[in-house]
């Protein structure tokens, strides 16, 4: 017997149309869960205290320090690094030997995963650079990770940029750079922004790297050289080491919350920046 | 008549293809003159010679010589950037910078290292009232330039080149995007303007050369056909060639 | 004046070129770094004694590997099980089926999944799936599915966001085609679309594996992290990524250099994976 093709049609839209909605339902199971479960412990004096008896009792200030600065530090190296080497690519260069070594160059470290960075970190940073585990460290291995994805967001946004303002630009006097600093880059900040966020993102969620060279001092860091905790590597050894599940839960709020926020801004701002050039 | 603007055998070729086939032409200080040929003649290549816009363009071989006031421009010496500042460009598609109406006509000023306020703002009122557009805007300098109407838009590029203080204007097709009214606007301003400048206006409108140009050219697949006063080439054309175009038997 | 313009455009150029050459010094950096301290050990022990070794004691001078790797594929290949039929349908649904809204609800949804962070998952791997799995199937539940179901769906942004860049750059003119023909939406898919698209689906999984055999933290949370080769899905194991990160912060000497052999095998093998993901099935769709 055969099968009428339109009734398959239909059976596997509806299979298809099942299985997406199960992917959503995963990330709305996530967040709820953490939600539900971590509220009842998160108020201003968890955000606001310090931890004591080793997070057993007390907030996570520090740890919500600590992940700014590691956050924010890393994109203020990472960002005129990765926006350098997106303009030089886009509008320096033709597609090259060169250009093709960068790219590779790039794609290898987006593809590199995180316990490599950490392991790097650790002998390059740490041991022998004389570093020990500190914010420093982590900054700079943090730096490395964010960098490919602030590459391609920003090469993305800038070839968007449509050629005629550069035309016209040149054509009112400008030189290359005057032209890329007021006409190309303008044009092109939601999507540079965009890859910011992200970044900003990774920093916040990112464990496996920062662990092993940011270390896990639960003190605040005050210099550079100083050892801390971010929220993630807290929220890690809270739920590994059994300390206390209900302050894992109310970190996971914080840090989950975070990272959806700085990633529904991103969403945001790149749909804005679609939005004006189509 | 004072010579402003020169080729000399000019030949130019993308790749393969020769677009400029030794293209001779004196263009005369002071005057509007009209550039007319079906596209593909080299109109618009011949404007991006003398503007260097062609520097962006890839795999051009140039050949012969320009020059402005006598001084060659494909020199090597010559700073475009310097150049561009005593040539201006107006393009066919009125294409504002994503800033202010006062901030585009401040661009190319700024570029050249003018920072004053009130210096600037002369400048922006001064440009606005020669590209005709001062009193459609001098209440909202501020806001965005991209939500000028496409003839006001025009007219703005055409005070953003003014701004620079060029000796030449290059117009390539300044009108085809625009209704009557607009154009009318931008031909009024244009005659008004060529006692101090020397401007070339390419254009596929027979009419509008005839209009306003001093001189007319006629090219045609890379050759320049015919060049003379527009008088002459509109009532005794020397070529059948130039008769047939303006009488619009093609292009 | 003139000469101060060119000078500082050449300068920004060279900068530049610095800037954009730093990305190659950083990889250049990591691989020398971790070959430089996983090497050593290869030369003293033998290559066959680390990648083909059973015994994992570093401190007395054991330093097998072959069960993590294997337990690195095979958590991979579990996670590709779960992750590849679900992220492909998935990218299907969302290129071919969903309307405008839908994908503007889902699109968001599946890059919000990409960016909850793995001790999120692995935390609530450990709370919700591995009791799960005792209850149900039985052993301790720090075990191969356990881990495989959360690399699974782990893995799902990467599979869907790439399956669905290849589905989407499939010409319109072949569905339209297809479609005068009289085939159904299906039968297009099938037999005309999927095939179009088979290199960046193929792709999507093996980059979605580079992504499953990376992961660390969910893994050491879930996995139970036993020395031995797994002989059912409920038994406990220990990845190449896991046994880094779990021993990193105490291990000195030998034992440190072991942890690096440990990370030059696996860079080795997310190399190859990200070499014939970009470049082996890339190059194809540009032919």
């Amino acid at each position: 017997m055969r099968i009428n093709p339109r009734y398959i049609n239909r059976l596997v839209r509806m299979g298809l149309n099942v299985q997406a909605y199960f992917t959503v339902g995963i990330l709305i199971i996530i967040v709820a869960i953490i939600f539900f479960k971590g509220f009842p412990h998160t108020n201003f004096a968890f955000i606001l205290s310090f931890p004591e008896d080793m997070g057993r009792e007390g907030g996570i200030f520090p740890s919500i320090v600590g992940t700014i600065q590691l956050a924010l530090l890393s994109i203020l190296l990472a960002t005129p690094l990765g926006l350098g080497t997106a303009i030089f690519l886009t509008e320096y260069t033709k597609e090259s030997l060169f250009t093709k070594f960068i790219r590779f160059g790039v794609e290898s470290l987006a593809g590199i995963p995180s316990i490599l960075y950490g392991l790097f970190g650790f002998i390059f940073f740490v041991i022998k650079l004389k570093m020990g585990w500190s914010l420093l460290a982590g900054v700079l291995t943090m730096t490395i990770m964010i960098l490919p994805t602030i590459i391609r967001t920003s090469e993305e946004a800038i070839r968007a940029v449509p050629r005629q303002l550069r035309i016209v630009s040149y054509s009112l006097s400008a030189s290359k750079w005057e032209t890329i600093k007021k006409v190309v880059i303008p044009a092109a900040i939601p999507g540079i922004l965009t890859g910011i966020m992200l970044s900003i993102g990774r920093a916040v969620g990112e464990t496996a790297a920062i662990i092993f060279t940011m270390g896990s001092s639960l003190r605040l860091p005050l210099s550079l050289m100083d050892s801390g905790r971010t929220m993630a590597v807290h929220f890690y050894i809270l739920a590994r080491e059994g300390i206390s599940m209900e302050k894992a839960y109310g970190t996971a709020v914080v840090l989950v919350l975070s990272i959806l926020l700085i990633n529904i801004l991103a969403y945001y701002i790149m749909n804005k920046a679609i939005a004006r050039y189509s | 008549m004072d010579t402003k603007i020169a080729t000399d055998r000019l030949r130019l070729s993308f790749g393969k293809t020769e677009v400029l086939k030794s293209i001779t032409i004196k263009v005369h200080r002071n005057t509007i003159t009209g550039f007319m040929g079906p596209s593909g003649s080299g109109k618009s290549t011949l404007i991006s010679v003398i503007n260097r816009m062609i520097d962006f363009e890839n795999n051009v071989r140039i050949e012969g010589d320009a020059t402005i006031d006598g001084t060659s421009i494909l020199d090597g010496s010559i700073n475009p950037i310097e150049l561009r500042r005593r040539v201006g460009t107006v393009f066919a598609v009125p294409i504002p910078l994503p800033r202010s109406i006062f901030e585009n006509i401040a661009y190319g000023p700024r570029l050249k290292g003018t920072s004053d306020r009130t210096t600037l703002h002369h400048l922006v009122e001064d440009s606005l009232k020669k590209a005709f557009l001062w009193d459609e805007v001098k209440d909202r300098l501020g806001t965005s330039a991209l939500k000028l109407s496409g003839g006001q838009q025009q007219r703005l590029c055409l005070a953003r080149t003014l701004a620079l203080k060029p000796e030449i204007i290059l117009l390539d097709e300044p009108c085809s995007g625009l209704d009557p009214i607009s154009t009318a606007k931008i031909e009024d301003a244009l005659s008004e303007l060529k006692s101090e400048y020397t401007i070339i206006l390419v254009s596929n409108n027979t009419k509008q050369i005839a209009r306003i140009s001093d001189f007319s050219a006629f090219f045609y697949l890379g050759e320049l056909i015919e060049y003379d006063t527009t008088e002459k080439v509109f009532t005794a054309p020397a070529e059948t060639k130039t008769e047939d175009y303006i009488q619009g038997k093609f292009g | 004046m003139i000469d101060r313009t060119v000078l500082k455009e050449h300068l920004v150029k060279w900068v530049l070129v610095a800037f954009a050459l730093s990305s190659l010094l950083f990889l250049f950096l990591i691989f020398i770094f971790i070959l430089a301290e996983g090497l050593p050990l290869f030369l003293k022990v033998g290559v066959n004694k680390i990648i083909f070794g059973m015994k994992w004691a570093p401190t007395k001078g054991y330093f097998g590997i072959f069960p993590m790797i294997i337990s690195s594929f095979l958590v991979t290949i579990g996670a590709l099980i779960i992750g590849a039929p679900l992220g492909l349908s998935c990218a299907i649904y969302l290129s071919e089926y969903a309307g405008k809204r839908t994908k503007m609800l889902l699109k968001p949804a599946i890059e919000l999944l990409a960016g909850i962070p793995s001790v999120v998952f692995g935390f609530l791997g450990v709370i919700y799936i591995v009791p799960l799995v005792r209850s149900y199937l039985g052993g301790s539940g720090f075990s191969l599915i356990s881990t495989s179901l959360v690399l699974g769906v782990m893995i799902l942004p990467t599979i869907i966001s790439i399956s669905f860049d290849a589905l989407v750059s499939v010409p319109r003119t072949y569905r339209e085609g297809s479609a005068a023909m009289g085939a159904t939406k299906w039968q297009t898919i099938y037999k005309v679309i999927i095939p179009s698209a088979k290199s960046g689906i193929l792709a999507s999984f093996i980059l979605g594996m580079g992504r499953a055999i990376g992961e660390t933290m969910a893994v050491i949370m879930i996995a139970g992290n036993a020395l031995k080769i797994p002989t059912s899905i409920l038994d406990p194991l220990r990845t190449l990524t896991g046994n880094i990160a779990l021993e990193l912060a105490y291990a000195t000497g030998d034992h440190r250099l072991g942890l690096f052999s440990t990370g030059v095998v696996l860079m080795v093998i997310i190399m190859i994976l990200n070499y014939v993901a970009n470049f082996g099935i890339k190059r194809k769709i540009a032919k």
